[in-house]
């Protein structure tokens, strides 16, 4: 984990000393809103439908125990004592008031954490694989380079003003983790001839217009790394559309452009780039290699585990779910999951928090991630430790087994609090997963992702969902158009609308009709919900939404 | 014939606390919904709706919303502000836990 050293500590100091000066100067009058709100942005804080809420970056989603204990702090202090864990692997705060931000963001400088450039149209808070430094498919931890690419952007003077705002992903596998080609850029570390290097995708993007990012450049050196990411900045800074918000993300301008032409205007901008760049920065990258060395694990007999396998039906399922294979062969990656039936997605409490605080001191090397997919990590615990691990989650409603599951629902917050929202998105979460559990089918549907977004920026991801719900305001009622087929791995794809949108108390139903299709489809076990819809493409899942509910209605 | 006025309440988000406030007719902010003046003559809201705006120190955002009269005043059109005068539907916060929601 990365410490911030001085110079981190007084920047992020003054910028907490700035804001709390603009906070006092909105309350006493002498700043209008349309002054102050672009300030509070650049922070981190929004205004929403019931309240102030504020965005704390996690940093390529890794955490310590003082971090997390620290968040839970915050939740309880000046909170309603829980938070949300985001798609961005950041964490919101729902309830706080306008005078409590500044002392917030000054305890989360006591442990390195800041809410700079959670919004704006700025580059955004890095994210990676949550499996990093775990992951036994990585070329090596990607987060090195996420944190290189944190402190070149953060306050990058140039950037603070883009068209729109920029989000970046790396990732050293070839399994991708981080949908990584849903992003603005999308780096992933690669070798070419023994040496390391980067495979630089760009254009990648949700919202409105979804688009998988194009292979801008195949191998950039280590050392280029900065000035080519820069190159592609500046092109963006300069092309980007800034008369038509709908079309200010890089995906356009590569799109309108171009690949080709977009990749000769970075390359004619690189040289100049280049030779702004002294080698400091690979020299700082040196140091942040060595914040970030895998812990040394101890040899431990996995004996308990597979015991516990063998003894506990409840543990075995929860680990076949929730426990993948580690580099180390008697060590597990747990995902702590934060999908309770029910519950809703990304919320954890203070005391959730503690507790996997103090699981990840005992058990887990003091690493803990947030994941993209709104849940908690414990990255490297030893297979012998796991049974306790998993005990003690129970304890705290944390161990349920659903990892990739159908009730592994990413939701946006949708508009039970967001104001952008044009539908609710976390009680259809809440009804689905309610609805498998009452089934009791999620286990034999197998590996299938749910994505729900409450209005068309897509935070929700319900582009890259198998099973995308997208929550939309129709005359003035609650719709929810589907569509199918997204895949968020690597070999990303976005998903097709399958027809008119389902009401609100239509659209649980109507996920149910999709899934026992798909049970009545799939040539097995074996085939997931997304291979069995590739192999039949739309049809037979449109029939099963549309031709049932046209009869239902016939007999009425 | 010229369409008929949608009766409106000017709300906001209350500059502190960013909570959901509704003009009354003494000029107050009320939490409550019930409390709120209904405006019914579009000049009238128009004007009402810029006397909130200059009150830039006391709340965010002013704008007029769309209601229809009800056995305990006005009601909202839209289940956007039926969401703001509640609170979220996934946990039991905002104005429903302060008895002031109609959930």
């Amino acid at each position: 984990m990365y410490q911030y050293n001085d110079f981190d500590a007084a920047f992020i100091a003054e910028r907490n000393r700035q804001f709390r000066a603009q906070v006092e100067r909105r309350i006493d009058g002498s700043l209008t809103e349309d002054e102050f709100k672009p300030l509070r942005l650049m922070n981190g804080l929004y205004l929403q439908l019931h309240a102030y809420m504020l965005r704390v970056a996690i940093p390529y989603g890794s955490l310590d125990p003082a971090k997390l204990r620290q968040l839970a702090y915050l939740a309880e202090r000046w909170d309603k004592g829980y938070g949300h864990f985001t798609t961005r692997t950041n964490i919101q705060y729902n309830w706080p008031q306008l005078r409590d931000i500044p002392d917030m963001l000054d305890a989360l400088a006591e442990v390195d954490m800041h809410a700079i450039q959670t919004s704006g149209n700025t580059i955004r808070n890095v994210t990676s694989d949550h499996f990093a430094g775990a992951a036994a498919d990585e070329l090596e931890d990607p987060r090195p380079v996420a944190e290189l690419i944190r402190q070149w952007s953060t306050d990058h003077p140039e950037f603070q003003f883009l068209p729109r705002k920029f989000k970046i992903a790396v990732i050293a596998s070839e399994a991708d983790r981080a949908v990584m080609k849903s992003h603005d850029i999308g780096v992933k570390i690669v070798e070419r001839d023994g040496t390391r290097g980067y495979e630089i995708w760009v254009g990648g993007g949700m919202g409105r217009t979804p688009m998988v990012a194009k292979l801008l450049k195949d191998f950039v050196p280590q050392a280029d790394l900065l000035p080519y990411l820069e190159s592609i900045l500046a092109t963006y800074n300069r092309l980007g559309r800034r008369d038509n918000k709908y079309k200010a993300r890089i995906k356009i301008t590569v799109h309108e452009n171009g690949l080709d032409e977009i990749r000769d205007l970075v390359e004619a901008e690189f040289p100049r780039r280049r030779a702004a760049f002294s080698g400091v920065d690979q020299a700082w990258l040196d140091r942040i290699n060595a914040a970030f060395v895998t812990p040394t694990l101890p040899e431990r007999d996995a004996g308990d585990y597979y015991a516990a396998r063998d003894a506990d039906p409840v543990f075995r399922a929860w680990a076949d779910t929730n426990v993948v294979a580690h580099q180390h062969a008697d060590h597990g990656i747990v995902t702590i999951s934060l999908k309770a039936h029910g519950a809703t997605p990304g919320d954890a409490s203070a005391d959730q928090m503690r507790l996997v605080a103090d699981l990840a001191e005992r058990y887990g090397h003091n690493d803990i991630r947030a994941s993209h997919a709104q849940n908690l990590v414990l990255p490297h615990v030893a297979l012998a430790d796991i049974p306790a691990v998993h005990a003690a989650l129970r304890e705290a409603g944390l161990a349920t087994g659903n990892i990739g599951l159908a009730s592994d629902i990413i939701a946006c917050p949708g508009m039970d609090y967001c104001a952008l929202a044009t539908a609710r998105s976390i009680p259809v979460a809440q009804g689905i997963a309610t609805r498998l559990d009452e089934l009791k089918i999620e286990h034999d549907v197998g590996h299938l992702q749910i994505k729900i977004s409450g209005c068309i920026n897509a935070c929700g991801h319900h582009h890259v969902g198998h099973i995308g719900i997208l929550g939309l305001d129709r005359a003035g009622v609650e719709n929810y158009q589907i569509t199918l087929g997204g895949d968020a791995s690597e070999s990303t794809a976005i998903g097709t609308r399958t027809g008119p949108g389902f009401a609100y108390d239509e659209i649980v139903p109507a996920i149910e009709r999709l899934i026992f299709a798909y049970l009545d489809l799939r040539e097995g076990p074996e085939e997931t919900f997304l291979e069995a819809y590739n192999r039949l493409g739309l049809a037979p899942f449109k029939s099963a939404l549309y031709d049932q509910e046209a009869r239902a209605h016939a007999a009425e | 014939m010229p369409r008929e006025f949608t009766p409106k309440v000017v709300t906001a988000n209350a500059l502190i606390e960013g909570d959901v406030v509704y003009l009354t007719v003494d000029d107050q902010w009320t939490r409550d919904l019930s409390e709120a003046e209904v405006l019914t003559d579009e000049a009238d809201a128009d004007y009402r709706l810029l006397q909130a705006q200059a009150r830039a120190g006391e709340i965010v955002g002013a704008y007029l919303a769309d209601m229809r009269p009800g056995p305990d005043g006005p009601e909202p059109t839209h289940f956007r502000e039926d969401f703001r005068r509640t609170g979220p539907s996934n946990l039991f916060h905002g104005k429903q836990a302060d008895g002031l929601g109609h959930a």
